[in-house]
């Protein structure tokens, strides 16, 4: 498989990104310069984590003018898989590609450590090698990411089981206890309703190898690929 | 010239005579300002170069020693580890934010200047006590600032140390440490070789900010400090970031002749440094540097020290392409020389020269001062300490729950949770460990790291103390199952004028020289940091070290935390009445006073050398240098300390001749708590006793609580500690941030 991995002027997980793709799973990856034209011959799209433009203005908001997210558009409307980690995710937002939007964490503080996390839907093609329920350990590492989202909005992905992951305790209980950054029913990483946009704030790609003590997030980029191989139509969650 | 003028420059009346001496002329007002800059203490280490040459700096994995932007150390694989520490103390402390934001942005660039990508940095931070509000603001500024600079530059923060002390509350230390990979034959100096090659400036423009910079920071502060607030540069981590992907894409092109950040004394000290450094001069033009505002003078633009500048001397011819690259990342670019033989420093503005100066006698010829040293007067107060007049502990719970809460012992989670400290997935251990380890990727190798300075000891015993903190950082890299390989310095002092701070100075000097020549590892770069002086009152001196050690393979990494229930706990070394200048005499009794422990360094190599071999060699399951707080406190962060489960311990301890407090929480040094499986014990004691390495089997892992059971000895009676493991780890963990909330 080829996957591209965007590089956005202040990108800084980039080089994780490729490293766990080419080095830990033996993919073909793409760097792929903001200012590029075309996507062709791309089987996937990683908006790596990061602080794309030093996030001065608001975090995205200044990436989703990039020329290459044009590209990035359309490649998911073709039904192309994009996973947006961190940075990613909130380029995601703020280009539109996904609904809410993120608010500084509650503490105010830049958060870096490990939480567990819920798979609340593993039959995407992020999840599938998780199994439904898995608690998850993954790094966070961001200062905004107290996820919103109006009600009405937030009901339908609901309905639609488009939030994929919640943070919960390590036993897997959704609590207020377990919500590091103040985020909107404990979200973590929510999926477009067509099935091919994934953003999540969490950080698989920093827990994917033993050498560093955990490798739950491998099982993420493993769906991917699996996804990719067997080349299902990303799933339909909600109607046309 | 005025006298006036000369004085606020910071210039002896001497000094500028020699200026007047170099040039045969009075020396124009930007010129005075270039001399000032480069010939002030920061820049010219004037009160220390007699001294900083009795360090050892050679040594066969040295590729690189002092003098340059960093230091490099070979690891093999065609690879060197590129480091080196610097303060950024004065401005921190004016303006703690942006202080210390721009001191991660100036030691990185010192590293990725040499070739080198930075994958680590750890920060050694000197505070006043918590209880004052001026104090928790800029223990919250420096953090923050930290975070927001190496968090958006993708550099993990993997660890660092904090003491707080009220003898920092008006001289905070702001220490930072860069480590960074190079290829061993790709190393870029800051050389202005070649004339005729073009000079080429590029990063952000230059604006008024930072003017003085180098020589406020040589210089105390007093009541009248914040009106300094203007020389603290403001910090852009986005464009340092987008300066460092170009510089390493400049670098792998065959592009570059030399190349030097702009730091302290901005275009100045860049410029006339790596003239100086390929025996050449430079010729400048200041009408094309980017600049942020109109109507800035020469004076203004030579001293600006604007944060995220690069100066670069490229080869003749490629000139193009350097500037493709520098706008390729949205940098301003600008030729704005060339190289020349005449050995002078000549700069022009719209067409006039407004500054000509011999490059070496800028860069090198700076004065150098012996200045005189003595003992003060208290020193003998200080280490006089009547230990009859001090009660044995008591109630051992109540004594090891406070040392547990202070700040300086507590855990310092509430700081390094935001610090990214995972970004670029090389961190194996995390901070809370003895030392950092980071994994170097497409090898098997591994790279520990540690900062380390008790300046108390220093106060106690400049030479005693220094050789402690070598002993100390080498024993938390052997902890961590490494090998030490190299060592930079950060020397935090204060105003070298005063002949007690000199001897301070120079009795530390010597205790590095002679640790690291036993222990065998180079000094390979550092900084020197004066005048940290408030309205007359020094800091302790406080010789910071960051020392850094190769794991051969990444499976011989080493943490302090116990692993399984039912392994048995080993000390390693001999415990002595060693109180003096203890933690647990600061926190219990409110003394600093004392002698230092005793380090003897041969029996602290012999249990380096076994220590390395028993880790290697898989016979140990955790091992954890005994510290601030000693051996009680030790046994409970190897309970609490890992990210799994906590786990519990029993202890049983004989006093023999000690006191209660010594034997618990007293800092002998050259002890190492160490944690091996049941069935390995007999063969790590056997191997010890070989080694000549004092061991002894003194309890077992497990349970929920942390017992230690010290029976009566010659002349005192014993003592019980008896703790649940959840309420030792709640008194330690949240410490810092219960202090911080309640205010």
């Amino acid at each position: 498989m080829k996957i591209g991995v965007v590089v956005f002027p202040g990108s800084n997980c980039d080089h994780d990104c490729q490293h766990i793709f080419k080095d830990v799973l033996g993919q073909s990856v793409e760097m792929i310069w903001h200012k590029e034209t075309s996507l062709a011959g791309l089987d996937a799209i990683v908006l790596p984590g990061g602080f794309s433009y030093g996030d001065y203005l608001r975090t995205g908001a200044i990436a989703k003018f990039s020329p290459v997210m044009g590209l990035v558009k359309e490649f998911a409307k073709g039904g192309g898989m994009v996973l947006g980690i961190c940075n990613g995710f909130q380029i995601l937002l703020e280009a539109g590609m996904l609904p809410g939007a993120m608010l500084r964490n509650k503490s105010l503080h830049f958060i870096c450590k490990d939480l567990s996390v819920k798979v609340e839907n593993a039959a995407t093609s992020f999840t599938s090698a998780c199994q439904p329920g898995q608690v998850l350990k993954i790094p966070i590492a961001h200062a905004d990411g107290n996820y919103y989202t109006d009600p009405v909005t937030l009901a339908a992905m609901q309905a639609n089981a488009q939030i994929v992951l919640r943070y919960c305790t390590p036993e897997g209980k959704v609590t207020p206890e377990a919500n590091p950054n103040g985020s909107l029913d404990n979200i973590a990483g929510i999926i477009n309703a067509a099935g091919n946009v994934l953003g999540m704030m969490p950080h698989p790609e920093r827990c994917a190898e033993t050498v560093l003590g955990n490798d739950d997030g491998k099982l993420i980029f493993l769906s991917m690929l699996e996804s990719l191989k067997q080349g299902k139509k990303p799933l339909q969650m909600a109607p046309a | 010239m005025t006298k006036e003028l000369i004085a606020q420059h910071n210039l002896t009346d001497d000094e500028y005579q020699k200026i007047v001496g170099i040039l045969g002329r009075e020396p124009n007002i930007t010129e005075l300002g270039m001399f000032s800059v480069m010939w002030s203490e920061h820049c010219s280490y004037k009160s220390s170069r007699v001294h900083l040459r009795k360090l050892p700096t050679t040594g066969p994995r040295v590729v690189q020693g002092p003098g340059e932007n960093a230091g490099a150390v070979d690891i093999g694989d065609g690879l060197c580890a590129v480091f080196k520490m610097e303060s950024h103390n004065h401005p921190s402390f004016i303006e703690p934010y942006q202080g210390a934001a721009t001191g991660v942005g100036g030691i990185l660039r010192d590293i990725f200047t040499m070739g080198a990508r930075p994958i680590a940095l750890l920060d050694a931070l000197r505070f006043g006590g918590l209880d004052n509000a001026k104090n928790r603001h800029l223990v919250k500024g420096v953090v923050a600032g930290i975070a927001g600079y190496g968090n958006c530059m993708g550099v993990p923060t993997v660890g660092g140390e904090i003491v707080f002390n009220d003898i920092y509350s008006q001289n905070p230390l702001v220490n930072v440490l860069c480590l960074g990979i190079a290829h061993k034959d790709k190393i870029f100096l800051g050389t202005a070789a070649g004339i005729g090659n073009p000079v080429i400036y590029f990063g952000s423009k230059t604006g008024r900010d930072g003017i003085h910079g180098a020589t406020m920071a040589s210089d105390s502060f007093d009541d009248q400090s914040e009106q300094k607030r203007p020389t603290v540069q403001v910090g852009d981590p986005f464009t340092e970031k987008l300066l460092l992907e170009a510089c390493l894409e400049l670098m792998a092109g065959d592009l570059l002749v030399g190349i030097q950040d702009m730091g302290a004394a901005g275009l100045t000290s860049s410029s006339c440094e790596m003239a100086s450094r390929a025996g050449n001069g430079m010729d400048l033009d200041l009408t094309d540097v980017p600049r942020r505002e109109p109507g800035m003078t020469a004076y203004e633009l030579m001293l600006s020290e604007s944060q995220e500048r690069m100066l670069m001397v490229a080869q003749a011819g490629k000139e193009e392409e350097c500037i493709r690259i520098c706008k390729k990342w949205d940098l301003d670019v600008a030729v704005v020389g060339r190289v020349t033989g005449d050995g002078i420093l000549r700069v022009r503005d719209q067409g006039k020269v407004v500054a000509e100066i011999p490059a070496k006698s800028l860069a090198d010829d700076g004065p150098r001062y012996e200045r005189p040293y003595s003992p003060p007067g208290y020193q003998d107060m200080l280490t006089n300490l009547n230990y009859d007049a001090l009660p044995d502990v008591k109630d051992a719970n109540a004594a090891l729950l406070s040392l547990l809460e202070s700040p300086t012992i507590a855990s310092k989670r509430w700081v390094y949770e935001q610090y990214d400290h995972m970004v670029r997935t090389n961190t194996m251990v995390r901070p809370g460990s003895d030392a950092a380890v980071v994994r170097i990727k497409g090898t098997n190798k591994a790279l520990a790291m540690t900062v380390d300075c008790n300046s108390r000891y220093c106060l106690l015993h400049p030479y005693e103390g220094a050789r402690i903190a070598v002993a100390e950082a080498a024993r938390n890299l052997v902890c961590s199952g490494a090998e030490p390989i190299g060592l930079t310095d950060c020397l935090n002092f204060g105003n070298p004028e005063r002949p007690e701070i000199m001897w301070q100075f120079v009795l530390a000097i010597e205790g590095l020289r002679d640790a690291c020549e036993h222990f065998k590892v180079p000094i390979v770069s550092g900084n020197v940091s004066f005048y940290n002086e408030t309205n007359g009152l020094s800091i302790y001196p406080t010789p910071m070290l960051g020392m850094v050690g190769l794991i051969e393979s990444v499976d011989q990494t080493m943490t302090q935390w116990f692993k399984q229930d039912g392994d048995a706990i080993i000390l390693l070394g001999k415990t002595r009445e060693d109180l003096g200048g203890s933690e647990y005499l600061k926190v219990l009794h409110h003394r600093e006073q004392g002698s230092p422990p005793l380090l003897s360094l041969e029996a602290e190599k012999s249990l380096h050398d076994f220590l390395l071999k028993a880790i290697r060699d898989g016979l140990v399951q955790s091992a954890h240098d005994c510290s601030d707080g000693g051996l009680a406190v030790a046994l409970v962060e190897s309970c609490i300390s890992g990210p799994a489960a906590r786990r519990g311990a029993v202890v049983g301890l004989g006093l023999d001749t000690l006191r209660r407090d010594a034997l618990l929480f007293g800092e002998s040094q050259s002890r190492v708590v160490l944690s091996v499986k049941p069935e390995l014990v007999e063969q790590v004691l056997k191997r010890a006793g070989e080694a000549d390495v004092p061991a002894m089997k003194i309890g077992t892992v497990g349970g929920d609580r942390v017992v230690i059971d010290v029976e009566k000895g010659q002349w005192s009676e014993g003592c019980r500690i008896d703790l649940p493991v959840d309420q030792l780890f709640e008194q330690w963990a949240f410490s810092i941030e219960r202090t911080l909330n309640q205010a």
